[in-house]
């Protein structure tokens, strides 16, 4: 009774918000709606039993992807009037994604009611006698280990084409070099000069 | 010189008689009342009842977790004091010592005086916002506290994953800062919360890597079992009796000293107080707030500092385990323990705050990245190396 209360609680708040977002006149506030959205799927994530990935997306969504967002946002000068303008010229573009994506979650959705038999094949069984944590880790580390290493090569080479891209050396930029600070010493910094009065150096 | 008058309200002493008499009256009262009904198994009817019905349940954990945060709040109310106290006796000063004997109840004739402030809420401000985001803070640093056991089977929330909801939930703390400082419309909170921005993610990194390390060799991610794995380890392999040599400090090390720093780092302490640095930034993200608002930005910002000091005796300090398991020592209470470490580790804090000179925002930049990152990355190869050689891997 009471998962089924949370449970439309969260469903509520996140389809609510999830509206919000694209709703939202000021981009900051439609970036806090996401991250309300993204609390909302973790708590729905939990009532299923799927507590590793409900902090996983925590951890990672809100707590390091949705706050570059709001960085970025923030920065951004944004000319409201302007924001406006161009709504009809994307309207259709816009419309024709979110229609593509509406048929693929039907089809989705709809598969394993046409045939029930179908569930099977991408629903593996959730093991019982083992946590959540152990048995994602099986699949990832074990079972698909190569898929795991190709995804994580591909972001590296993704990360340092990044860097490639925008590494600059600039000429004459003073830098610190924190071991030529700690090895100076007096004898190489400092020099001493007699200096006779009246004639200067 | 004018002789004082003297007070008029004084009350004689028959009338301190009285009322001391009057009181302790009403204690026997409530005494003989509890244990009337505990005769009569009242007590043990609810107890029974809290545990076996799902509305007791309820109420069992309603009440367990309005028990928790009022603990809670004495204890930081306490350390708030300590922290005083402690940079005061670095300084040569005395610190707060006019609230109460020996300053004791400074900290709650601040809050008073918060309370009653007047709330000014700037002309240009996000309102909504503005008024959210130090209810963000300290709601969500109130709430890891559900997972931390301050004793043996004592933790509110005994969840499976529980060290990646602290974590999730310490990490989460940038929030409270970046909608304060944006929703302000100021200069100086708006560059104070992109400072907090980058300093908090950046830290997080190398925090994340300590707790896999630990979790390595605990084979855990419940916080329960990751204490309960420092009864055994480093000690007890030479033969010794369960002890401190066991905990995960020793093996660690490293690690215990790059969690201690982002600690600080990540709880915005001096030194890396750079999102309030006074000379640059005025008073950082907090300059717009007055009244309430400041209030529960501090209170969040010291439970969040609690929570790490929590954190750092539970992975490291060997959580509710006594010093030495011989028969004196395990007499006392796990929570015993548990304070007594926590108040240590929040020892070091404080001192380091009263000792060591704010750092520049780029070495606190080079500091995370190029530091920390690749001695934390690398103890966590070292780790899974070790445990997986020596057959160690729980």
């Amino acid at each position: 009774m009471i998962a089924a209360l949370f449970f439309y609680l969260f469903a509520a708040v996140a389809v609510a918000s999830a509206v919000m977002v694209i709703s939202a006149r000021n981009p900051v506030h439609s970036v806090l709606f996401l991250i309300l959205c993204f609390f909302n799927a973790a708590g729905l994530f939990v009532l299923m039993g799927a507590e590793f990935l409900a902090m996983i997306l925590v951890v990672v969504y809100v707590g390091a992807v949705a706050v570059l967002f709001l960085f970025v946002v923030m920065m951004l000068d944004v000319d409201f009037v302007e924001l406006r303008q161009g709504m009809l010229n994307y309207l259709p573009v816009g419309a024709t994604i979110g229609l593509i994506v509406l048929v693929e979650l039907v089809l989705a959705a709809g598969s394993w009611v046409i045939d029930p038999k179908s569930v099977a094949t991408h629903a593996a069984p959730t093991p019982t006698d083992i946590t959540n944590t152990e048995a994602l880790g099986r699949v990832l580390y074990t079972d698909f280990i190569f898929y795991f290493e190709a995804a994580g090569l591909v972001l590296l080479v993704a990360m340092i084409g990044a860097i490639v891209l925008t590494l600059r050396h600039k000429q004459g930029v003073k830098r610190q070099d924190i071991s030529t600070q700690v090895a100076r010493n007096p004898a190489n910094a400092v020099e001493v000069i007699k200096v006779k009065s009246g004639q200067g150096i | 010189m004018t002789a004082i008058p003297p007070s008029k309200t004084r009350k004689s002493p028959a009338v301190a008689i009285v009322a001391g008499l009057l009181v302790l009256a009403l204690i026997a009262c409530v005494v003989l009342l509890i244990g009337s009904l505990m005769q009569s198994g009242v007590i043990a009817a609810f107890v029974a009842w809290m545990y076996e019905t799902t509305l007791g349940t309820v109420v069992r954990y309603f009440l367990e977790s309005v028990l928790l945060i009022i603990a809670l709040l004495i204890v930081v109310a306490y350390l708030i004091l300590v922290d005083r106290k402690v940079w005061a006796a670095v300084q040569m000063r005395r610190g707060p010592n006019v609230v109460g004997p020996w300053g004791l109840f400074q900290s709650f004739a601040d809050l008073i005086k918060f309370a009653l402030k007047e709330q000014i809420i700037p002309d240009g401000a996000n309102k909504g916002i503005f008024l959210i985001a130090p209810l963000v803070t300290s709601v969500l640093a109130i709430a890891a506290w559900a997972v931390v056991p301050v004793a043996d089977g004592w933790a509110i929330a005994d969840i499976n994953v529980g060290i990646l909801y602290l974590f999730a939930l310490s990490s989460l703390g940038v929030y409270g800062v970046i909608m304060g400082g944006w929703a302000s419309n100021s200069k100086y909170p708006f560059l104070s919360a992109l400072r907090s921005a980058a300093q908090m993610v950046s830290y997080e990194v190398s925090i994340g890597f300590v707790i896999i390390t630990v979790l390595l060799c605990a084979g855990s991610l419940n916080i329960t079992e990751i204490v309960r794995t420092q009864q055994t380890g480093l000690g007890t392999m030479l033969g010794l009796p369960n002890s401190f040599l066991d905990w995960y400090f020793l093996p660690l090390f490293p690690m215990f000293i790059i969690f201690f720093v982002s600690a600080l780092a990540e709880t915005n302490r001096p030194p890396f107080d750079l999102v309030e640095a006074e000379s640059e930034l005025v008073a950082g993200f907090m300059v717009e707030y007055s009244a309430t608002g400041y209030l529960l930005f501090m209170l969040g910002e010291y439970v969040a500092i609690t929570l790490m000091c929590a954190m750092t005796t539970i992975l490291f300090l060997g959580g509710w385990l006594p010093i030495i398991d011989v028969a004196v020592l395990n007499w006392v209470p796990g929570v015993v323990w548990f304070m007594i470490k926590l108040l240590f580790v929040f020892f070091m804090f404080a001192m380091v705050k009263a000792i060591v000179p704010r750092y520049r925002y780029d070495q606190l930049m080079r500091l995370g990245w190029k530091v920390f990152l690749p001695i934390s990355l690398f103890w966590v190869a070292l780790t899974a190396g070790v445990l997986v050689a020596f057959g160690w891997a729980p």
